[in-house]
């Protein structure tokens, strides 16, 4: 995966193109929002991780520029400013995700490999296979070994979501964000408890586990199997 | 600027000076007008005396010729008064009378004419102003018949001096009036300004001085001392503040540095070094997590927050939401969480902020529901209630347990920033939470009160619904400002 990181701290950057590139990716870096639009237009990025307030270009003018050109490259927007507001008008300039400082980098890893995918053609299926586990999106069904599995339509939703990025990390933010539409920190470890019930569901009575949990991370499902 | 010039200056003196000019002005008119219709008045006498007199002289000196005529000026100047007579031949010899010489001017002179005479009086003689008509006889004669009229010289030169020293007195009297009264008034503000100047170098528990006199200074300095009150209390509530996050952050703070410094200290190498970063991460998100908390807190009541977003919901709903996100939770700790919701209630708010608001209610109730109802008997069956309803112009909502509650003296205390009661303390936490959902309920025109469940706690979270769908299109005006009601 080819990601742009445009931010203007020299450390940030470094660390995240090192990190990047420890998890398999290539990263190429511009320091102000200029350059960064420059490159984004040169080339083809998977991601782009865009920092909010950025020397001569604001972050949210550099995606909104890119978006009137047709450029759609999906954006994360990165910030120090962590209201809804603020997370609803990074979103409205055209950015696809909206994470705040400080974040772990798991998490960034997680949302910008959620975010290359979007655009892969899995997106628009009706239904997802793993290993011997099916969701079907049109008749609200889900087997597994053909057996059909009762799930309520929260656990749906949530199977749905972890399906749909079959093989990636799912953090427990994305998960809230995503299935619940909750934007804030639920305090107590809500999302493990509704993961564990959901587990019991499709992995407990199979002998091959499929929803991993990714220590420090979040979750994955994924066919170890194979 | 010295004090004379500084007194000079303020509004009082000036509004005393302009009166002042004012009131000359209409005095001096008053006077003048006054003066000049007695001139008026006195002439006309004057005319119609002398004239009379004239006339009864004409009738003798018809009868008679002017051997009565001499005879009757002799008899009316014999009399005392302030009658002017003489009879003079065509040489200007006197014939009868009682003025004694006629100069050249009067002589000449025909019909009505002031001049001065000369009358012997005490000790001398007197130059007099009088007034006269000057008649020619035939053969050269002349009869003047006049007027004594210094008495009224003397009443214009009496009133002209009586205005000047009226003037000067009003002038002496307003001057220094306004100069006292501006320097009485002028002592007060100063007095005013004074404390002010000590109270904006830092010393906020001044408070300006009431003389109790209830007038319009008075009154300003009450005000005004309600407005430092204020100024106090909330410089005192940011001061506990700072010092609560001073403490509640540098606390784990400290114990991450001290573990970071412990960890180098170990030789074990790399699986220590990892365990102690792992467990430094995990600090520091605490610390961000607390951190996001207090910022959002702060964002909320300083009326940042929401204000973009807010949109019609249903609380009903959204409470049914919450409460489905935690019932796992809950049901791991062996406790029943049950929602009681019935018709939906629509209200105006900020969905993330109302959801996280009753969330931390959900999650507190799931937190400290427990520890006594276990311990309570086969009675106390250990239960989370959470239920919407519309009361009035109020939707509430109410989340209740049976643990061990909040003593009513705390009640108001554990919505303070980072209050956290003794029995508590166990429980991971920072604080934050009910402050937060205080914040929201200000937010909202609301209000949060706990409450006795007997046992356990009812926390009333009461938010304003939208009026529009009760009374037919017409919003009701939602409750703002509304405070938090201790129970």
């Amino acid at each position: 995966m080819r990601v742009l990181v445009i931010e203007d701290d020299q450390e940030t950057a470094t660390f995240l193109k090192r990190a990047l590139k420890e998890s398999g990716h290539v990263a190429e870096y511009a320091g102000d929002g200029q350059t960064g639009l420059d490159l984004a237009r040169a080339n083809a990025y998977d991601v782009l991780i865009v920092d909010r307030m950025l020397p001569k270009c604001d972050g949210l003018a550099v995606i909104q520029a890119l978006r009137t050109e047709e450029i759609r490259t999906p954006a994360l927007i990165l910030s120090a400013l962590g209201e809804v507001d603020d997370r609803v008008k990074g979103l409205r300039a055209g950015g696809d995700d909206y994470l705040t400082k400080p974040y772990a980098f798991t998490e960034l890893l997680a949302r910008i490999e959620a975010l290359a995918r979007r655009t892969s053609p899995e997106e628009g299926s009706t239904r997802f296979v793993v290993g011997d586990l099916v969701l079907d999106r049109l008749s609200h069904k889900v087997t597994r070994a053909g057996e059909a599995i009762m799930l309520q339509p929260r656990e749906f939703r949530l199977l749905e979501y972890l399906m749909k990025h079959a093989g990636q990390v799912v953090t427990r933010t994305m998960l809230l964000e995503n299935v619940w539409d909750y934007h804030f920190d639920p305090q107590t470890n809500v999302i493990d408890v509704h993961i564990s019930r959901l587990r019991s569901k499709i992995d407990k009575n199979f002998g091959n586990p499929l929803l991993h949990t990714v220590r420090g991370a979040g979750y994955s499902i994924r066919d170890s199997a194979h | 600027m010295t004090a004379l010039t500084k007194l000079f200056r303020t509004t009082t003196f000036r509004l005393s000076l302009t009166y002042l000019a004012l009131f000359s002005a209409a005095a001096i008119v008053a006077i003048v007008y006054i003066y000049w219709n007695t001139t008026v008045l006195l002439s006309r006498q004057l005319n119609q005396t002398i004239d009379a007199e004239l006339k009864g002289l004409a009738e003798q000196y018809r009868a008679g010729g002017l051997d009565q005529l001499v005879r009757t000026v002799a008899e009316r100047s014999a009399t005392p008064g302030n009658s002017l007579y003489l009879v003079a031949d065509s040489e200007g010899r006197r014939l009868a009378g009682n003025l004694s010489a006629v100069t050249p001017d009067l002589w000449n002179s025909l019909g009505p004419v002031e001049f001065v005479y000369r009358r012997p009086a005490a000790g001398g003689v007197e130059n007099r102003l009088a007034f006269a008509n000057v008649f020619r006889l035939p053969s050269g004669y002349r009869l003047i018949v006049g007027r004594d009229i210094e008495d009224r010289r003397e009443l214009a030169r009496m009133v002209r001096s009586a205005m000047l020293w009226g003037l000067g007195v009003m002038a002496l009297f307003g001057i220094g009036g306004g100069y006292w009264v501006s320097r009485k008034l002028l002592a007060r503000i100063d007095a005013l300004s004074d404390t002010s100047r000590t109270i904006m170098e830092g010393d906020l528990t001044g408070r300006l001085p009431v003389n109790g006199s209830g007038d319009e200074l008075d009154r300003l300095a009450q005000s005004l001392n309600l407005m430092l009150a204020r100024i106090e209390q909330l410089m005192a509530g940011l001061r506990e503040v700072s010092d609560n996050i001073a403490h509640d952050l540098k606390t784990p703070l400290n114990r991450l540095r001290n573990r970071v410094e412990a960890a180098l200290r170990e030789p074990y190498g790399e699986p220590v070094y990892r365990e102690a970063l792992e467990r430094t991460i995990e600090e520091a998100d605490g610390l961000i997590k607390t951190f996001n908390a207090l910022l959002s807190i702060a964002r909320i009541e300083a009326g940042a927050a929401g204000g973009e977003n807010r949109e019609t919901l249903d609380v009903s709903a959204l409470l049914r939401d919450v409460a489905e996100l935690y019932e796992p939770v809950a049901e791991e700790r062996g406790l029943a969480l049950k929602a009681d919701m019935h018709a939906p209630i629509f209200i105006r708010g900020d969905r993330q902020l109302l959801g996280q608001a009753i969330a931390n209610l959900i999650d507190n109730a799931i937190k400290y529901g427990t520890s006594e109802a276990a311990e309570g008997g086969p009675d106390a069956q250990p239960e989370v209630e959470v239920s919407a309803e519309a009361k009035g112009p109020m939707a509430e909502i109410v989340v209740t347990d049976r643990g061990p509650g909040v003593p009513v003296s705390d009640r108001e205390r554990v919505l303070d920033r980072f209050v956290r009661l003794e029995a508590s303390r166990s429980e991971p936490g920072s604080g934050l939470g009910l402050s937060l959902v205080a914040a929201v309920a200000r937010l909202h025109g609301g209000s949060l009160r706990l409450e006795d469940n007997e046992p356990g706690l009812r926390v009333i979270l009461a938010l304003p619904t939208n009026g529009e769908t009760h009374v037919n299109g017409a919003p009701q005006q939602a409750l703002q400002g509304a405070e938090i009601r201790p129970a």
